[in-house]
């Protein structure tokens, strides 16, 4: 299968920085498991965080969209600035954040209601839309996640008897049907079949060219394919970050050239 | 004997015995049906419903009102504890999940919820009996509610805690605030097992004697006037079947079986929602 993302070419126009990320420190409780982080996240690229299990990957991704603020005993400090705004800041509004943020989770995590509510659900929270323009919201939304075809003919079904690579699809049209900014892909396709995978790598790369995207991934083949930027983290730090390219080929840091090259992780 | 059959043996023992004891215990509760249904079925017709409680030996009559009585209370207890127990349960697996004080609350529903009815019954009696000098449906609607709260609390918190933090998480991310993960997503998903509770309270509540007996006491008359003392199926079956006359105590059996096929039919409803959950899931 090969990457569209890889043939894109990163320099293609003038790199944005969209997320600058400066001594992020994340706590569970009393242990750190982000120990002063600092990285820019570029818009309309993908970057790929990589790195053994527990290396607090996930715990950064979700700093991004504050998720981590529903449970009482987590917290961050240091800067996230997206757009210029510090989003760790006290006056920031979660829920209108998590609007510009969006995020898709390991697991498909359908709403127990219809295929159609599932992307309603979230552009009403955020818009007074009629009726028929729901109809187009949701379509496109369905659209540009790959889903529509299979799907437009129940929409009234529940989004729970869709099999799990369409369920994962179904999240993100629910994710990018609010027109956000950034989406955060939190191992998106790991619980998925090497079928929905590619379905998964196609979208992401097609979605690149509108949205700052961070995926989390065990999968070192998938980062290759689908990322213009890695990141590599091991024990709460980030080790290296750069191209994709030069990640993979050219690796700078002794613990980054162990990991790509398969003899850890 | 080798170690295999030596386990074999064993296994064939355990598995003895504990058929055995299924065998015993389904006895006893097949006989109890059947003596239920054997003395019950007599002499069941229309009357049983369309007229009041007789006196003594005058082989006419039925139970109209107690059942009259036992609908408006149970009915209202319901009504009552329904919105009640949601909104504790939900503070309880929501809000109050990690809290010590929610810890403490959850232990004193448990402990309500095991409490001996009788009790509730006599805590009435106090707050509402005494000081209004009668005894009242009022009251005998009260003391149910006060059983079923703690049935509906549980079940809901139990259901709401099966949901996955990843569901609530997912709906989070959308930017959804906190009472609308709660409302359209939490709910939804603990939906059948919610409903499914309340159908439980309601078997539970429909079945009590003790708490009745210190605040509705018993009507022999028809009379839908909740501040009054109020007919009730349970009260009028221990007063029935302890009496000396014939066909009271054949009334007492009509309305035990009445009660037991009511809680029967409340039971598979509330099996087939919960079932009905686990095949959408699926």
């Amino acid at each position: 299968m090969e990457s569209k993302s890889m043939q894109r070419p990163a320099a293609e126009a003038a790199e944005v920085e969209k997320i600058q990320i400066k001594d992020l420190r994340f706590y569970y409780e009393d242990y750190e498991a982000l120990k002063g982080v600092t990285l820019t996240l570029h818009d309309k690229r993908v970057t790929a965080f990589i790195g053994p299990s527990g290396c607090g990957k996930s715990t950064l991704l979700r700093v991004l969209n504050r998720i981590y603020a529903l449970y009482p005993r987590q917290h961050a400090t240091g800067e996230v600035l997206l757009d210029g705004r510090n989003l760790l800041s006290k006056d920031i509004h979660v829920d209108s954040l998590r609007a510009q943020v969006g995020m898709v989770f390991q697991k498909p995590t359908p709403f127990p209601m219809s295929i159609y509510d599932n992307i309603a659900f979230g552009i009403r929270l955020h818009e007074r839309v009629p009726g028929s323009e729901m109809d187009d919201r949701v379509e496109s939304a369905l659209r540009r996640a790959a889903l529509w075809d299979e799907v437009k003919d129940k929409l009234k079904a529940s989004g729970l008897s869709l099999s799990g690579g369409q369920q994962q699809r179904l999240c993100i049209a629910r994710a990018i049907a609010i027109k956000p900014s950034v989406l955060l892909l939190d191992e998106p396709a790991s619980a998925l079949d090497p079928i929905s995978t590619a379905k998964i790598e196609e979208l992401i790369a097609e979605l690149a060219s509108d949205f700052c995207i961070a995926i989390v991934t065990h999968n070192l083949q998938q980062a290759a394919r689908c990322s213009d930027y890695v990141a590599f983290m091991y024990l709460g730090e980030l080790i290296e970050f750069g191209p994709t390219e030069r990640i993979f080929s050219n690796p700078g840091h002794p613990k980054t050239v162990e990991y790509v090259t398969g003899r850890f992780g | 004997m080798t170690l295999q059959s030596r386990r074999r043996a064993k296994n064939l023992v355990a598995l003895a015995f504990a058929t055995a004891a299924s065998a015993f215990g389904l006895f006893w509760l097949a006989v109890i049906l059947w003596t239920l249904l054997y003395n019950g079925v007599t002499g069941l017709s229309p009357v049983l419903v369309t007229e009041a409680t007789p006196p003594p030996g005058s082989g006419a009559g039925g139970l109209g009102n107690a059942i009259l009585g036992s609908l408006l209370m149970n009915g209202l207890a319901i009504l009552v504890a329904t919105p009640l127990g949601i909104l504790a349960g939900t503070w309880l697996a929501e809000y109050a999940r990690h809290s010590k004080f929610g810890e403490v609350v959850r232990f004193l529903n448990d402990i309500l919820l095991s409490a001996p009815s009788i009790i509730v019954g006599l805590f009435v009696y106090e707050l509402m009996v005494v000081p209004m000098h009668h005894f009242s449906g009022w009251a005998g609607a009260v003391a149910l509610a006060i059983i079923a709260i703690p049935v509906i609390v549980r079940t809901t918190q139990d259901m709401l805690m099966l949901v996955p933090s990843s569901l609530r998480e997912a709906a989070a991310a959308l930017g959804a605030p906190r009472w609308r993960v709660i409302t359209s997503v939490a709910y939804r998903a603990a939906l059948s097992g919610i409903l499914t509770g309340v159908l439980l309270a309601l078997a539970r509540v429909s079945g009590e004697t003790a708490p009745l007996l210190f605040t509705a006491l018993n009507n022999q008359f028809w009379s839908s006037d909740m501040n009054a003392p109020m007919g009730n199926l349970p009260v009028v079956i221990f007063q029935f079947a302890l009496s000396p006359y014939d066909d009271w105590q054949q009334l007492a059996w009509n309305g035990a079986l009445l009660i037991t096929v009511a809680i029967l039919l409340t039971n598979i409803a509330a099996r087939m929602l919960a079932a009905g959950k686990k095949s959408s899931r699926g």
